[in-house]
């Protein structure tokens, strides 16, 4: 679009294209052009949902971390004279049906499936960061290798891959989960990646570094991956959500946590017969976790947006 | 053009065989058939425990390449996929079960990606406005809401529902009311109850992805520079956006439907457990927990078939919207 | 009231009566979020007649594409529009989106830059062109709509129309969508044709035949014309009057000889003179226009060219100058100047500015009339710099080249599909490619895009054995050579990238970026940031700003630093791709300048990948001219540029266009037919038989030879020349680069 050889879109709105100049250092003088990482963090900064984000997942982390403190009972313990009730002031959830508090259950099993979210999705980022970079960076041989292993594991859905592997990490911690799921998380990343790579690695100064001799993992870590890092931000904090959500979907179904650690998933997967005649089991814990999912995709799309000049802007 | 979706076909065809063959060696490997003998009482004799083994071809004694060629052989010569822990023929179960899960999934799939580029189309050209803002926030609180949550929280507001008027407006234990009898207009209407639950968590996930993806398709459309060529020859905003901006923002979304396939798939198991259907996602878990080597080899060359062809059509509907593929 | 009615230019057509198109004082501004507003178009006004042909000249950012995109109504929701638009009679501002589509495409239509994206990709050509004509005319079917297509397209020269209308856009060469792009503008006949940087991406072979269709589709429609372009060549042969603008003003307006004899306004006599003229290059230096345009958020006070104007005086910092006569004395109430909304009233009584537009020569700066009435003279205003110390080193002949070619060959297989693919052809990129170069010599290598120059550095650089033919650098043959020495050897080899956003990494200072190349050869970091400094120094930028980033830089600077890097490792050969051609007009001279002092400085050897024939002519000592992989005319460049004998090289010089209406006008052309076949076809005999202009000219035996022996370079005194008919050759007159030299250009 020739607006663009008159304004410049990276801001979103149309910026003022710093136009050639001589080589006199005027740019000593005048409005210095914004980086990219001030630009991003502008237009970040600028976005309702990127605040109210931050604020609920600060606030929720928080509350997970010092919650259980300030609580007089924990989640194992029974309170036999109160079970099955309703939340009242003692229980502020309410109890399950032999007197466990569902409030210190529900911060328990909020802890875990952050660890687990916070640790898995950032592995999947870097599988993908190194799959993908590498494949598109030396191309032929390498490339068709790997596009085809992640063509493979694209053809099941994750979920079921997971399901079947569930015997393989039934019998151990919950470390191990958390490591198969970064392990199956990884693969459309990787592509996207993958694309990227193919572009940067035409563009001038990889050539330029190509020509001069830098060797390959130099070119990767110094031109290449810094090059996707916006895109690889977005991907870990997208896959502490996509993590999560795996997590409690398999130990909903009876194959990831597995009692007597906790998570939201065991949680909800205890609560669900009940759902109908004592909602609270389910409700509270569902909203806890959808709260949380949905503070952590509104800081994604916010920076996504952020990122990238054309996913936010209607330039009609 | 059809050599080129011929080619890809075939390309699919290979990956989804390799899949299957990976996944009967994985379930080889991670599931303990013999276990669940073990632990009957009275336990069974080793003998007795092999043949049966022996009989499901699932022995592990028996090299895991030699009982993969053996399940292909079989699978190849004389359409079996052999037979489950219960004794059941794997392929009469998945025969009679996978009415059940496609029914849902197609009818969930194809209102969800119809609602889905609908919403986003809208969203992009109402961009920034308060419905535009109301479909944004939605989708972002379906994609935080996992699908059995979706399923249990619609079951508890089709109770509250229920409770409300007093009879059972809508039904969603089961794919069907066990024990009604009545015209085939009557086992229909029930059926289409009780599909009514499921079905709208499904197209609750597809149009929240779609409507997505669909809307910043259509926000780069909006600013191509053939949009500005079709306002320059007379055509008015709108009928431009119509005309030229949803045809090319199509194209990208046959690619899309490949990949939230995937998604799709793994609601609809879900969904169906919550819903206490008994489809293709039972038989697929209830296989795990049991140890049933056959019946998991089986459920995912369903599932890789399903792949299969969700691939290739999404490879056909890309080169009929978009010519640039087509030679 | 009598001076005002000058004589008008007589090859301009009549200015009388109302005109066609009336802007007055029209402004754009786009609003930012949490931001200054952009002013892109701050209060032009002109007036194009029917049938006039309006050039619209300025530098990206000036404004020119967004005030013309506001009169179609094509500017974003966003911007905000003020001034008024008269269009026959009709106020284009106050209508809305679907009145103005009746008049879009119908009276008014547009043509855009780039013809590819310009189209949409799933519809034919054909329908796209048969939907412009049915918006417009309803009792028009469907299938005699495709067929006034189809004769459009035929129109616009495009051979085979009824099987072309059924293609998809992909499927047209860049210079077939823009003829298509035509066909669709002149479907309805409309007075006013719009055409944005229209040639832009093309080459100048096909930039020449976009002109001539462009003239051709005004002569049968008798409509109007406004050419939006940066290259002043293109509207010096074309235009009747000439708008220059600066900053979202107009600086300039006056009819196209006046303009380019008489400019009064310094910015427009700054660009003039830095143009390199394929007439006078390589005779003397470029005369750089140095500063850059004020950013459009934040303007200064005062004339906003004045920070960059050599004659600015205190009232220029002052106050910004209107548009005004100079030079003729003008009743006092004529002068309105200053367009502010204050100060043009329409219902104005007697003449208004836009009266003093009809038929003046008018420019905007305080020192105008000093100009007009040659107080000031050109060279005054912007002298040419002190020639070389020493002018071209003498090639020293006995010694070995920095760079030898011998026969390569680049092939790449073209193949279809991906599990079971299959190879279906031959692209023959590079086909038997031979050069050398001497230290301190320059090499220009030119051609249209697609002719194998970019595949032949790219081997070169990529240092690697060639699927055949040798490649000699300071004498070894990379063929032959390990790591260490390889890596030794890419410290003598370094390249400078045509687009200096791209070719300098955005995450790095650029203190960094220079120094990158030493890091490979182990140089400390020590060593290495002193040697930044250096580079910076010599490079003429300041060595303080070595941790600032790319984005910072202006594109001029940033090509200063891709240059700075290319030093780094003092490399003996420099590899030029398209050092300029990204680079605004005012911009180049500086940058070429540089790149000659450092040759002579250095005594480096360049190898000069280029389109633009000027600039070869102005930095090279040997040129080579090559077509579909091969080098059709090799010679020193004064010589080849006197005298071409290959038809092709007298047709890229004559399609090339020169910035000086006269010799523009007066000058005849060898146009080629068609585009660049695939380089997959085989030709047999003279691969350049299908667009030879010679070849159509020969006796059916001459035809036959060569049509069936592949012409080699043959000797024709200083110049090789792959051609069979050298000697028959009178085409030449394109090439009569008669003209006096010097001063013909300001």
């Amino acid at each position: 679009m020739s607006l663009l050889e008159e304004t410049n879109t990276a801001g979103g709105t149309p910026v003022v294209t710093p136009a050639p100049g001589p080589a006199v250092p005027d740019v000593i003088s005048g409005r210095t052009p914004l980086s990219r990482g001030r630009l991003i963090w502008r237009r970040l900064s600028g976005a309702s949902r990127f605040w109210v984000g931050a604020i609920a997942i600060a606030a929720i982390l928080l509350w997970a971390i010092l919650g259980p403190l300030l609580y007089p009972y924990n989640a194992t313990g029974r309170d036999p004279l109160n079970m099955g009730l309703g939340p009242t002031q003692l229980h502020w959830f309410g109890t399950n049906n032999i007197g466990q508090d569902l409030y210190a259950q529900t911060l328990v099993g909020l802890q875990k499936s952050i660890v687990i979210g916070l640790i898995a999705g950032p592995l999947g980022t870097l599988i993908a960061a190194v799959v993908g970079s590498v494949a598109g960076y030396m191309g032929g041989v390498v490339d068709r290798v790997l596009v085809w292993c992640i063509n493979l594991l694209l053809v099941l859905p994750s979920f079921i891959l997971l399901v079947i592997l569930s015997p393989l990490f039934r019998g151990l911690s919950w470390v191990f989960l958390t490591i198969f799921i970064a392990g199956f998380s990884w693969m459309i990343m990787a592509q996207v990646v993958r694309s990227q790579t193919r572009s940067l690695r035409d563009r001038d100064f990889v050539k330029a570094a190509r020509y001069m001799g830098v060797p390959i993992p130099t070119i990767l870590g110094r031109h290449i991956i810094p090059n996707v890092a916006s895109l690889l931000i977005i991907d870990a904090t997208l896959g502490v959500v996509a993590s999560i959500l795996a997590e409690t979907g398999l130990s909903y179904f009876g194959f990831g946590i597995r009692a007597p650690d906790v998570s939201l998933g065991t949680l909800l997967a205890e609560g669900t017969s009940a759902a109908v005649t004592r909602p609270w089991l389910f409700v509270f814990p569902a909203g806890v976790l959808i709260l949380t999912l949905f503070a952590v995709s509104l800081i994604g799309d916010a920076l996504r947006d952020a990122v990238d000049p054309t996913s936010g802007v209607n330039r009609d | 053009m059809a050599f080129y979706i011929f080619r890809r076909f075939v390309n699919y065809f290979i990956l989804s065989a390799i899949a299957t063959c990976l996944a009967y060696v994985v379930a080889s490997l991670a599931l303990d058939p013999a276990s669940k003998y073990y632990g009957r009482n009275p336990q069974p004799s080793r003998q007795t425990i092999t043949n049966i083994l022996n009989g499901l071809g699932v022995n592990p004694d028996v090299p895991v390449l030699e009982r993969l060629w053996n399940w292909i052989v079989n699978l190849v010569v004389h359409g079996s996929l052999g037979n489950t822990v219960g004794g059941t023929s794997v392929v009469d179960q998945i025969v009679s079960r996978s009415g059940v899960s496609l029914r849902l999934l197609l009818i969930g799939s194809v209102i969800g990606a119809v609602v889905g580029v609908t919403l986003g189309v809208w969203g992009a050209v109402r961009q920034y406005k308060f419905s535009d803002q109301v479909v944004t926030y939605g989708s972002y609180l379906i994609f935080a809401t996992p699908t059995f949550v979706i399923g249990v929280l619609l079951m508890i507001g089709a109770t509250a529902l229920n409770g409300a008027a007093g009879m059972q407006l809508i039904n969603f234990t089961g794919e069907y009311s066990a024990g009604l009898s009545g015209s085939w207009w009557d086992l229909t209407a029930d059926r289409a109850v009780h599909l009514l639950l499921p079905t709208l968590a499904l197209v609750l996930i597809g149009a929240a992805g779609y409507s997505r993806y669909q809307r910043s398709v259509m926000l780069d459309v909006l600013s191509a520079d053939y949009i500005r060529t079709a306002r320059a020859k007379g055509r008015s905003r709108n009928q431009a956006l119509v005309r030229h901006g949803v045809r090319v923002a199509l194209i990208p979304m046959s690619t899309f439907f490949a990949y939230s396939f995937g998604t799709l798939v793994s609601g609809s198991i879900m969904l169906e457990i919550v819903f206490s259907f008994h489809g293709m996602g039972e038989f697929t878990l209830n296989a795990i927990t049991q140890s049933d080597i056959n019946a998991v080899a089986g459920s995912t060359l369903f599932l890789a078939v399903l792949v299969l062809f969700s691939s290739t059509l999404s490879e056909v509907l890309y080169a009929a919207l978009d010519p640039r593929v087509r030679n | 009231m009598t001076n005002l009615v000058s004589v008008p230019d007589p090859s301009a057509p009549t200015r009388a009566g109302d005109p066609l198109l009336e802007v007055t004082d029209l402004s754009v501004t786009f609003p930012q979020r949490g931001g200054p507003d952009v002013n892109a178009v701050r209060g032009i006004s002109y007036r194009v007649h029917k049938g006039e042909f309006l050039g619209i000249v300025g530098e990206s950012g000036s404004g020119k594409s967004v005030s013309s995109l506001a009169l179609m109504g094509l500017l974003p929701s966003s911007a905000r529009v003020t001034g008024s638009i008269r269009f026959g009679g009709r106020s284009l501002l106050d209508l809305n989106d679907r009145q103005l589509s009746g008049i879009r495409g119908r009276e008014i239509s547009m043509i855009f830059q780039d013809p590819l994206s310009a189209l949409t990709p799933v519809y034919t050509v054909g329908d796209q062109i048969a939907e412009a004509l049915l918006l417009h005319d309803f009792a028009l079917g469907k299938r005699a709509a495709q067929a006034r297509a189809v004769e459009l397209l035929k129109v616009v020269g495009i051979p085979a129309p009824e099987r072309r209308a059924k293609a998809f856009p992909h499927e047209f060469s860049g210079g077939m969508r823009q003829r298509a792009m035509i066909a669709m503008a002149i479907a309805n006949d409309p007075q006013l044709i719009i055409a944005d940087e229209p040639t832009t991406a093309l080459d100048v072979t096909i930039q020449a035949q976009i002109l001539e269709v462009l003239e051709k589709a005004k002569d049968l429609t008798g409509a109007a014309v406004v050419l939006i372009t940066h290259d002043l060549g293109v509207v010096a042969g074309h235009a009747d009057r000439i708008a220059v603008m600066y900053a979202g003003k107009l600086v300039e307006n006056g009819t196209t000889t006046e303009v380019f004899a008489e400019p009064h306004m310094p910015y427009t006599i700054g660009l003039l003179r830095s143009v390199p003229n394929m007439q006078s290059a390589g005779t003397e230096r470029l005369v750089p226009l140095e500063g850059r345009p004020p950013s459009l958020t934040a303007l200064p006070r005062g004339c906003p060219f004045a920070a960059r104007c050599p004659i600015a005086i205190d009232v220029c910092r002052e106050t910004e100058p209107g548009l005004l006569v100079h030079g003729v004395a003008v009743p006092n109430e004529l002068a309105l100047q200053l367009p502010g909304p204050a100060r043009v009233d329409p219902a104005l009584a007697g003449p208004t500015l836009a009266d003093l537009l009809e038929v003046e020569h008018v420019a905007a700066c305080h020192r105008s009339d000093e100009i007009a009435s040659g107080l000031l003279t050109r060279a005054d205003v912007f002298p040419r710099p002190a020639p070389l110390a020493v002018r071209h080193s003498e090639a020293l002949a006995a010694a070995e080249p920095v760079l030898s070619v011998t026969g390569l060959v680049r092939h790449f297989p073209l193949t279809k599909g991906g599990v079971f693919s299959r190879q279906i052809g031959t692209v023959r990129a590079v086909d038997g490619v031979s050069f050398s170069i001497q230290a301190g010599q320059t090499l220009g290598l030119v051609g249209e895009s697609g002719c194998g120059k970019s595949t032949t550095i790219l081997e070169i650089l990529e240092m690697t054995r060639p699927q055949a033919g040798r490649i000699l650098i300071d004498g070894k043959d990379v063929a032959g050579l390990g790591r260490a020495e390889l890596l030794r050897l890419r410290k003598d080899v370094q390249i400078v990238f045509q687009d200096p956003m791209a070719a300098l990494d955005p995450r790095l200072p650029i203190g960094d970026i220079i120094g990158e190349p030493l890091t490979v050869h182990g140089v400390k970091p020590d060593a290495r940031r002193g040697r930044v400094a250096e580079l910076l120094d010599l490079v003429g930028l300041d060595p303080q700003m070595a941790d600032r980033y790319p984005h910072e830089f202006s594109g001029g600077q940033r090509q200063r630093i891709g240059i700075a890097r290319a030093l780094a490792t003092n490399p003996r050969l420099v590899v030029l791709d398209e050092p300029v051609s990204a680079l605004d007009v005012s911009i180049q001279a500086g940058v070429i300048n540089l790149l000659e002092d450092l040759k002579e400085k250095l005594n480096l050897s360049y190898l000069f990948v280029a389109h633009d024939l000027a600039i070869v002519r102005q930095i090279a000592d040997t040129v080579a001219v090559m077509y579909l992989g091969r080098i059709v005319e090799y010679g020193p460049v004064a010589e080849v540029f006197a005298r071409p004998r290959h038809p092709y090289t007298q047709a890229l010089i004559s399609a090339a266009p020169i910035p000086d209406p006269v010799i523009e006008r007066s000058r005849k052309r060898v146009l080629l037919e068609g585009d660049l076949p695939s380089p997959t076809e085989q030709i047999d005999g003279c691969n350049f038989r299908s667009r030879c202009p010679l070849y159509t000219l020969l006796a059916d035996s001459d035809q036959a030879l060569c049509a069936t022996v592949d012409p080699v370079l043959r000797a024709h005194g200083q110049v090789e020349t792959a051609c069979h008919h050298v000697e028959r050759n009178d085409l030449a007159i394109s090439a009569s680069l008669a003209g006096r030299e010097d001063e013909l250009a300001p």
